[in-house]
């Protein structure tokens, strides 16, 4: 693998950032947005339930750590995207930049995005609703790793569905996350969910995450087998996405659609 | 005697029972500018984005200065660099950022001092900050090929260069590349539907149609050797009667 490569693939993604706002913006606000709608919500629901009982890391906590696993995976799909808008594959990949030199500078390009989301996030949320991410412990690191492995492996799985079948399917991509939260219990216990959908969220590793965090917050201790069992799939779905790209692009390479991708299709 | 800067071998190309390109074989030596001409369709881009790694033949080698670009596809393509009309680079990016980041991914050694020497290469300095987007196609053609000359590679490939380009502005994009030929030790497969350029241009033309060689030879005497008095004629005989050439 070579540095200077990879350095290439991030490198483009900051000069874009850096020349514009409205790739820039969209890093804080939704993550603003968010800190200020769920700390509200949370803050209403501490003054109308019984005391004791603290929704604010539950909820509030919750909902910004899925929301950092958003952003690495649209960190990822927006790098890949920056190509398709601007049809940039016969060129990019007409260099020596091998595949995993292209998927390396992706991931690294989403580290800096998310990076700075979650900066916002936690400078929020601690200044205005009073939830310090920090008081999770050394047990926070092992979740942001957990999440992001995942939304590494979504952004590179979601790329490489966008590889495949084309820029229009680039809607498919933006509600994954939406259709995999119910099954990962961010808003309520695993428990709650009947039996199809435990299994589902079995193997997913963001449920680990959540579950995990809950005990936490209910005074017992974030399991490190379980934080090891989420780390341990999210790296197998990394994997597998990595194979998913590189296939993908080995059968646009087969039928000419990288030469022809605005065409969607060869067949 | 030097290695070929680009070896091709029975190269061939199946889209289903489509044959795109149909076992061609073809060199291009050092400082030797090479023609490939031939109607629309007649498989000179499926030819070119085989050599540039994006297509994969169903059959045949490529070897860029006896580097197969099956086997060792980023050793081979570090050798090479292309510019195409149909590839303009990304015009949200200025020229220098551009220029910088395929620099990079080429591996150029000091590439500020190479950037800033194409940049006055091309008369181009005072476009470094401006967006691609929004050049004229001259512009656009003249950083497409400072971005081609980048790694100063012993294989280039020009699709259509000129096309667009203004006769002013085309004679001195064939100067300029020119240049790159008898100062280095280069050589250049150059597709082109412009057979006076050709003819100025070109040491070799390889005539394709139907996905094959039809004819190999000198753009000044090739016409002659045919019965034909000027290239623009051969080139028309080979779209409308290729058979016929093919068995001269």
């Amino acid at each position: 693998m070579s540095g200077s490569r990879i350095a290439a693939v991030v490198l483009r993604q900051l000069y874009l950032m850096r020349g514009s706002p409205a790739r820039v913006i969209p890093l804080f606000v939704w993550v603003a947005v968010d800190v200020v709608l769920w700390g509200f919500i949370t803050t209403y629901l501490d003054a109308v339930t019984s005391a004791g009982f603290s929704f604010m890391p539950v909820l509030l906590g919750a909902v910004l750590l899925w929301d950092f696993l958003v952003r690495v995976m649209q960190g990822v799909t927006i790098a890949f995207f920056e190509d398709v808008w601007t049809r940039n594959f016969l060129n990019i990949f007409a260099t020596p930049l091998s595949i995993s030199e292209y998927l390396a500078g992706l991931v690294f390009s989403s580290i800096v995005t998310s990076s700075a989301g979650l900066v916002v996030m936690l400078v929020l949320a601690t200044a205005f609703f009073g939830l310090s991410f920090l008081a999770y412990g050394p047990s926070l690191l092992a979740v942001l790793l957990v999440l992001f492995l995942f939304g590494t492996a979504l952004g590179i799985f979601s790329s490489a569905v966008v590889l495949r079948l084309g820029p229009a399917s680039e809607w498919l991509i933006w509600p994954v996350p939406a259709l995999i939260s119910p099954f990962v219990g961010v808003f309520y216990p695993l428990s709650v969910l009947p039996e199809w959908m435990r299994l589902v969220s079995h193997v997913l590793p963001p449920s680990y995450v959540f579950e995990g965090l809950r005990a936490l917050v209910s005074g017992g201790t974030l399991s490190a087998t379980l934080m090891l069992w989420g780390a341990s799939l999210s790296v197998f779905y990394i994997v597998a996405a990595c194979w998913c790209f590189a296939r993908m692009y080995r059968h646009a390479v087969q039928t000419g659609l990288i030469a022809r991708y605005s065409a969607e299709t060869v067949s | 005697m030097r290695m070929p800067m680009l070896s091709v071998a029975n190269l061939r190309k199946n889209y289903g029972d489509t044959v795109a390109v149909d076992g061609i074989s073809f060199e291009v030596g050092p400082q030797e500018i090479v023609g490939l001409l031939g109607p629309n369709g007649a498989g000179k881009t499926t030819t070119i984005n085989m050599i540039l790694g994006v297509l994969q033949p169903t059959t045949g080698t490529i070897q860029i200065e006896g580097i197969d670009i099956g086997t060792h596809r980023s050793e081979a393509l570090a050798r090479a660099n292309f510019a195409a009309v149909y590839a303009p680079l990304p015009g949200n990016l200025t020229v220098y950022q551009n220029l910088r980041i395929f620099g990079l991914l080429y591996g150029v050694d000091n590439l500020a001092v190479r950037i800033e020497a194409l940049l006055g290469h091309f008369g181009i300095e005072k476009l470094r900050d401006v967006k691609c987007g929004l050049l004229s196609s001259g512009e656009q053609t003249r950083v497409s090929l400072a971005k081609a000359l980048l790694n100063q590679p012993q294989l280039l490939l020009l699709d259509e260069p000129t096309a667009s380009l203004d006769p002013a502005a085309a004679r001195d994009i064939r100067l300029r590349i020119r240049e790159f030929v008898t100062q280095g030790a280069g050589g250049i497969l150059w597709t082109s539907h412009n057979m006076h350029e050709v003819e100025d241009v070109c040491d070799r033309v390889l005539f394709l149609s139907g996905g094959r060689i039809l004819l190999e030879g000198n753009p000044r005497t090739l016409p002659v050797e045919h019965g034909r008095k000027t290239l623009e004629e051969l080139f028309i005989a080979v779209a409308r009667e290729p058979l016929a050439l093919g068995t001269d």
